[in-house]
């Protein structure tokens, strides 16, 4: 082979050439095409998480590193430790909930005939494609303290008005309540699309083995959705755990802050109350509770793939 | 356009010789302010109220040759918090914004010192109210903002004239008509209030205060506690709940002026209780008169009998929940000379009077001689019906939470805690000493630095 010496034009067409196959290589493609998008995150996802992380480990006036000084203090607080508790509880209540009446939503939507079915899907799905902050203005009428159409609907029946939004009990319930309203149609849609990809053939078999409704559900419905209900559990789980519009309109955390969760606090903290390392603190606190969420779940999930 | 540089030394030259004529503002007369500025205001409630103030703002640009911006940011969402956080992170942003009360203190090396414009102010209009200047002098004895015109506003009573004289009470008699309150407004206090309170709630017309976590609780609430004298953290820092005797007799009156009024007093925010009176269920709350306005429009029966008068006086005197907006300069400006220039203007005497009207009465002047105006006694019906809503002698102005240091009350305010100290009480079905001992607990937390 005869020696290509450098700066020759067969060097350069040898270097023209690798860098053609670099650019068509399928993964510097993919790279390149997700380059906006991971710019796009990087940008206003992880620069401001680390700068969250930053502003978590400074001095109230923001002059002094303090380490974990803020995690120690709210650590000793009372509060604290409600807002933990109620955003365990409205996360887990409201995702449980939005995963059974999804679920059983997306079965009678399934069994809809094809004809009526658009409607159907179109129309369950409103709750979830309204701007929440609209769709919670309405609830916040509905619920007003003093002029509640639910309240004005019971007198009219002789049964007892509901302070909703002014009992702490009732309250929560209210800020579940919509945030069901709100995520059950991305359940729904969710669900409905495995439901639709189970294969037929397998409810027949079924059927000539003799099992009933129940029995479908449980040994055919049920493992074919699996990997679906455990990623629409996680990504639900992290939005409700950082849902912040729900609670800021209908009751802003109160009364007595019993409705508090991490994102409403982290903002009475650290915007209306001047201290944002602080709240950025209390918002910080949601990632390892959620890591530790993601971990069991995505394994579980990959599990599952392998022994696929 | 030319643009010349306006500096520091010769704003300063010029207004001296100025003030040497004692003639209005000085800064005005001999301004050089040019170059550009760029203003954040709040957002007014009442229709009109801003083009006032745009006028204002834009003969005073077209007088000084300055390339004048200015913004509206509304209150609502906290959005004007939001972008003074944001300015405040930045750097960078607006040379002139109004801020929320508390806002200027939290920020002040952030800020340009105000000491020459309060100063001024002082000296055409006499002492600032003590709250304003708790809320602008910093501990190193400069201000850093004065309190703006437009959105300062005390919430005293708005109430039913006759459902109060049904039960008794002939508020007209106290507080007449565009006529300084007589010798029976010695008995409107807060035992007065609570037999109303009672006989209204009997005859289906219960008073409405508000105990939720905004504005209009926590300043009505914090003049109660002024009132009594409970002062829950003084001056110094120092929690001072615990063994309090006051403390135990505002809870103690709360738990009996809770049991006539609405329910849900504990969930309403700061439109709850003005739907609650223009609804014509309501006979009183405490507000500016901006829900008297708003009856006005909406239900015209229910306005003609609403009156604002003073509020009623506890062991310690007669306080009025004050809360102001209070405008201030970056020291990132670019152009603070100007600012300050336009800021003197707004606070001219002429200019306060055009803006008060422009709000049909909603702002107060933080200068007691500017509490004087025609149009607190033109607005009808019925007849001088915020004539009283102005604070005059017999009323201190109080800023809830003080005389707490700032950094404090700041905390104690946002997150409502005398609101949250009373429904531990009441709804909250703790007694009065476990209420004090979360209470004491709670104001641990907000000490940290």
């Amino acid at each position: 082979m005869a020696a290509v010496l450098p700066g020759s034009p067969a060097t350069t067409a040898a270097r023209g050439g690798g860098l053609r196959r670099f650019v068509r290589r399928k993964s510097t493609l993919a790279f390149l095409m997700t380059l906006p998008l991971i710019l796009l995150i990087g940008g206003l996802v992880i620069y401001p998480a680390f700068y969250s992380i930053h502003l978590a480990t400074l001095n109230k006036s923001m002059e002094r590193f303090v380490g974990f000084g803020n995690f120690q203090f709210l650590f000793n607080r009372d509060l604290f430790w409600m807002v933990v508790k109620q955003s365990v509880i409205f996360a887990v209540t409201a995702v449980v909930f939005k995963a059974l009446i999804g679920f059983c939503v997306a079965h009678f939507v399934h069994n809809v005939p094809a004809k009526g079915q658009r409607k159907w899907r179109g129309m369950l799905l409103i709750p979830w494609v309204i701007p929440p902050a609209m769709s919670t203005l309405a609830w916040f009428w509905l619920f007003d303290p003093s002029y509640s159409a639910f309240n004005w609907l019971f007198a009219r029946m002789g049964l007892p008005t509901i302070t909703w939004l002014g009992d702490p009990y009732w309250a929560r319930f209210s800020v579940i309540l919509v945030n069901v309203w709100y995520g059950a149609p991305f359940f729904l849609i969710m669900y409905l699309a495995a439901l639709k990809s189970v294969p037929e053939q397998l409810y027949e078999a079924a059927a000539i083995d003799g099992a009933n409704w129940w029995q479908k559900i449980w040994y055919v419905t049920l493992p074919m959705m699996r990997n679906i209900i455990s990623i629409t559990v996680l990504f639900s789980l992290i939005v409700t755990f950082a849902n912040f519009d729900i609670v800021r309109i209908l009751t802003s955390g109160g009364p007595i802050d019993q409705t508090h969760i991490f994102a409403t606090w982290a903002f009475k903290l650290g915007i209306e109350g001047n201290d944002i390392p602080l709240g950025a603190s209390v918002s910080l606190f949601m990632f390892p509770i959620l890591a530790i969420a993601a971990f069991f779940i995505l394994r579980d999930i990959n599990r599952r793939g392998n022994e696929a | 356009m030319s643009r010349r540089t306006f500096t520091r030394r010769r704003f300063i030259a010029t207004t001296a010789a100025a003030s040497a004529a004692a003639v209005g503002f000085p800064y005005i007369r001999t301004s050089y302010a040019a170059g550009s500025l760029s203003v954040g205001f709040w957002d007014h409630w009442v229709p009109g109220a801003n083009d006032v103030l745009t006028k204002i703002c834009n003969d005073w640009a077209k007088k000084e040759k300055v390339d004048l911006k200015i913004d509206y940011i509304t209150s609502q969402g906290n959005k004007i918090v939001l972008t003074a956080q944001a300015e405040a992170q930045a750097k960078s942003g607006h040379d002139f914004m109004t801020f929320q009360a508390w806002d200027p203190l939290d920020k002040h090396a952030l800020l340009e010192p105000m000491d020459d414009i309060v100063g001024h102010l002082t000296k055409v209009n006499g002492a600032m109210d003590p709250a304003a200047q708790y809320l602008t002098k910093g501990k190193d004895g400069h201000f850093v903002g004065v309190p703006a015109v437009t959105g300062t506003q005390v919430k005293p009573p708005c109430a039913r004239l006759d459902l109060f004289k049904k039960v008794g009470v002939d508020i007209l008699e106290m507080y007449p008509t565009l006529k300084a309150p007589t010798k029976a407004a010695e008995h409107w206090n807060w035992d007065t209030l609570l037999t109303a309170a009672q006989k209204l709630k009997a005859e289906g017309h219960p008073i409405g205060l508000g105990l939720g976590q905004t504005t209009d609780s926590v300043d009505w609430v914090g003049a109660l506690f002024a009132s009594f004298g409970a002062e829950v953290v003084n001056a110094k820092g120092d929690i001072t709940i615990k063994n309090n005797d006051a403390v135990k007799q505002v809870l103690e009156y709360m738990q009996k002026l809770t049991k006539v009024m609405p329910e849900d007093v504990f969930a309403w925010d700061d439109a709850s209780n003005n739907k609650y009176i223009i609804s014509g269920q309501g006979s009183m709350i405490m507000n500016p008169p901006s829900a008297y306005a708003v009856a006005k429009r909406d239900n015209p029966k229910v306005a003609e009998h609403l009156y604002t008068f003073e509020m009623p006086k506890g062991p310690k005197g007669r306080f009025a929940p004050y809360l102001p907006f209070i405008w201030g300069v970056w020291k990132f400006s670019k152009n603070k000379a100007a600012a300050k220039s336009l800021l003197s203007t707004i606070w001219e005497k002429s200019n306060v009077e055009k803006l008060v009207n422009g709000s049909i009465g909603y702002d107060i002047p933080s200068f007691a001689s500017q509490r004087h105006f025609k149009v607190w006694e033109q607005i009808e019906p019925p007849k001088g019906a915020v004539f009283h809503y102005p604070p005059k002698a017999d009323q201190k102005i109080w800023m809830a939470c003080s005389p707490a240091p700032v950094a404090i009350a700041n905390q104690m305010y946002v997150q409502g805690f005398m609101t949250k100290l009373i429904a531990q009480c009441t709804q909250g079905g703790m007694s009065i000493a476990q209420a004090i001992d979360w209470g004491a607990k709670e104001l641990e937390g907000y000490q940290r630095s």
